[in-house]
């Protein structure tokens, strides 16, 4: 069954006068476990595709099934509830809470999910383990690097144990070594969990390791190529929350 | 802890100096009203204690009808006796009987009109402070003959102690009533009605002058304080069955300007601490809409994350909350300690030294801490920071996530 399926979706937007086309006839069909890259220049549509197949916006025409479900139609409500519970989302940069630490900001969200205590607590440490953070819990986001706090972002969306994550311009603000460890991670996770991935980017570094390559220009698909990932060797496979992976910290 | 406590506290101190700047305004007011409130409910309590303790006591057993009418039949039978069942009744110390009628008074120059009042002269200074206001001479001893007269009276008769006095009216009977009296003492209660009017005999010879028997008109009861009357007033309902034509009357009924003058001076407080409150309200808004505004980014990631606005909201109403529980906390901790030193110390502002002197008040007044004093204030204080958050909570409602997220 397809993760996503997009048909036929239109966005415009308003400015003043001005009519801004955000999305024009987008249609897309994601399989679940895929790890896909949306690429193409600034202003090409990458994040408003992004943010109506997460149920952030909702588009002025067209379809969004997600899992067999529509969710064009839905009220900001049951949006929200879809968000907290069926999607990760991992964004630019700065999306932790600042006055909690990485354990606290991905208790948070599973705390609003309703999760009992005691779970919470246990599912963290995994997580936060996962992604090479083991030892950090109790730092602060202003007490981590940007690479460390892009991995408590991703502990954080994974730790419900979604089937999809949403990531936007992930690696924007990481240098080439935080960026291409969270590819790595992004990468194991894929694997490993079979979580969907779909990344909105300009970053060559981030599309090296998708398997399935989707340009956009003026809010259009151009181009969908499959894609062997060339990120790192795929020779075995690589162990998540390993030294190999979380080194940095 | 929970973690959205701990979100709230800590959200709190991002900006601590603002957050101890709004705290401190909460806590100044708070300290300013239980100031005003314990001292302005001080000085109702002295205002009524002072005029029920000159002379009309907490609560009288009357004949129905004597209080607004006034006339001399409408009277009690064995009135010194009721007043010992009364006693007995109410476990109560401060019981007395009293006849009352009015007279011509006529010295050998000039002739007033006065208000006798029979008395029981060993009980009368415990449901009255007159006797303890003697200016010149003594207080009754129980002897026939003797009168004891207001100092505006004394003056305007002309008469001092060992003067003579005629009195002249009618008995209960309606028969001639006469005597004449000796002056044994001058009463000076700063009030300048009773001054002119009061003139106290024993009540047995009361009795006699004016053809009583053993009637009486009232009998005072002076209780320990206010909260006590209610109950008291209930009791005595009880002798109404065997003696339907008694009536019990509290202080209210029996000085009606009383209460309605507090009222008055209590509505115009209440608009001084309303502006007062509105102030620190506003500065709780100040702060808190500034925090909201400020966050709008990370509001903005949560709601993508799928927090719904209304947990936001009550974020926001539990920050609030704590800012406002450390400003009820401190202010009511150190409004607590000036009122106890108060209490102690007693207070006085210029002037009033003066005029409590010449209305035979306490120079200072010892405002009782009471819970209602110190909580009133502050408690409103905490509601209008609460109300005060409601403006900024509402805007996470109207918050999008995609826009929240792009704000700077
Ligand atoms: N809220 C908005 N109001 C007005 N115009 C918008 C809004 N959001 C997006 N747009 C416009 O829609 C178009 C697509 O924007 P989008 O953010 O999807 O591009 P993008 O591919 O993500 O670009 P970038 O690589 O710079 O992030 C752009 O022209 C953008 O200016
Ligand atoms: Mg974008």
């Amino acid at each position: 069954m397809s993760a996503i399926v997009c048909q036929d979706l239109c966005k415009t937007f308003e400015q003043g006068e001005q009519r801004i086309i955000g999305l024009d006839r987008v249609s897309l069909s994601i399989e679940a476990g895929e790890l896909l890259c949306l690429s193409g220049p600034s202003g090409s549509g990458k994040t408003t595709l992004l943010n109506a197949m997460g149920g952030l916006d909702t588009p002025d025409s067209g379809s969004i099934t997600l899992g067999g479900r529509r969710i064009d139609q839905l009220s900001r409500g049951a949006l929200a509830d879809l968000r907290l519970r069926e999607i990760g989302f991992v964004f630019q940069a700065y999306n932790l809470i600042p006055v909690l630490s990485a354990r606290e900001n991905v208790e948070f969200v599973m705390q609003v999910q309703g999760l009992a205590p005691a779970l919470r607590r246990e599912r963290a440490a995994g997580v936060l383990t996962e992604v090479g953070l083991a030892g950090l819990e109790e730092r602060r986001p202003a007490e981590m690097s940007g690479g460390q706090q892009q991995r408590v972002a991703v502990a954080r969306a994974i730790a419900s144990e979604p089937q999809l994550v949403l990531a936007d311009e992930p690696t924007a603000n990481l240098d080439s070594q935080s960026a291409t460890q969270l590819m790595d991670l992004f990468q194991a996770l894929n694997r490993n969990r079979n979580v969907t991935f779909v990344l909105a980017t300009h970053d060559p570094r981030v599309m090296a390791y998708a398997r399935r390559l989707v340009r956009m220009e003026d809010g259009r698909v151009i181009d969908d190529v499959a894609q062997q990932p060339s990120g790192r060797p795929s020779v075995g496979r690589p162990s998540v929350g390993r030294p190999s992976v979380g080194s940095e910290g | 802890m929970n973690i959205t406590w701990r979100l709230a506290w800590r959200n709190l101190w991002r900006h601590w100096r603002r957050t101890w700047l709004t705290v401190g305004a909460m806590v100044f007011c708070n300290m300013l009203l239980i100031f005003l409130i314990s001292v302005q409910l001080g000085s109702y309590q002295m205002m009524i204690d002072n005029s029920l303790g000159a002379f009309t006591g907490h609560l009288q057993l009357q004949h129905e009808g004597f209080d607004e009418e006034q006339r001399i039949r409408q009277s009690m039978p064995a009135v010194a006796e009721r007043a010992r069942q009364v006693q007995e009744l109410l476990g109560a110390e401060a019981v007395a009987a009293r006849g009352i009628a009015y007279a011509l008074a006529s010295s050998e120059e000039r002739s007033f009109g006065i208000q006798v009042t029979g008395v029981e002269p060993e009980r009368e200074p415990r449901v009255s402070t007159l006797p303890g206001l003697l200016r010149e001479g003594r207080y009754l001893s129980g002897a026939d003959g003797e009168i004891v007269v207001g100092a505006l009276l004394a003056r305007n008769l002309r008469v001092a102690p060992g003067d003579e006095i005629t009195i002249l009216g009618s008995g209960r009977d309606g028969s001639f009533a006469a005597a004449i009296a000796t002056v044994v003492g001058i009463v000076d209660s700063g009030i300048p009605d009773l001054d002119r009017a009061l003139a106290q005999v024993s009540l047995p010879w009361f009795q006699t002058v004016f053809s009583m028997g053993d009637h009486g008109h009232s009998v005072v009861v002076r209780l320990p304080n206010l909260e006590q009357v209610p109950l008291a007033v209930t009791t005595l309902q009880a002798l109404r069955a065997e003696h339907p034509e008694l009536v019990v009357l509290d202080w209210d009924q029996l000085q009606p300007g009383l209460r309605q003058a507090i009222r008055s001076d209590m509505a115009s407080a209440w608009v001084m601490y309303g502006v007062l409150i509105l102030l620190v309200a506003f500065s709780v808004l100040n702060t808190q809409l500034m925090s909201v505004l400020e966050r709008t980014r990370e509001f903005g990631v949560m709601l993508a994350l799928g927090v719904s606005p209304g947990r936001l909201a009550r974020l926001v109403g539990l920050e609030t909350a704590l800012l406002a529980a450390l400003g009820l906390g401190l202010g009511v901790l150190l409004g607590a300690l000036l009122a106890l030193y108060l209490q102690q110390a007693g207070f006085t502002f210029p002037g009033m030294e003066e005029m409590n002197a010449r209305f035979n008040l306490p120079e200072r007044i010892y405002p009782p801490v009471t819970l209602a004093s110190l909580l009133w204030g502050p408690l409103t204080v905490f509601l209008g920071a609460l109300l005060a958050a409601v403006y900024p909570a509402l805007r996470l409602f109207g918050l999008q996530p995609v826009a929240a997220m792009r704000a700077t």
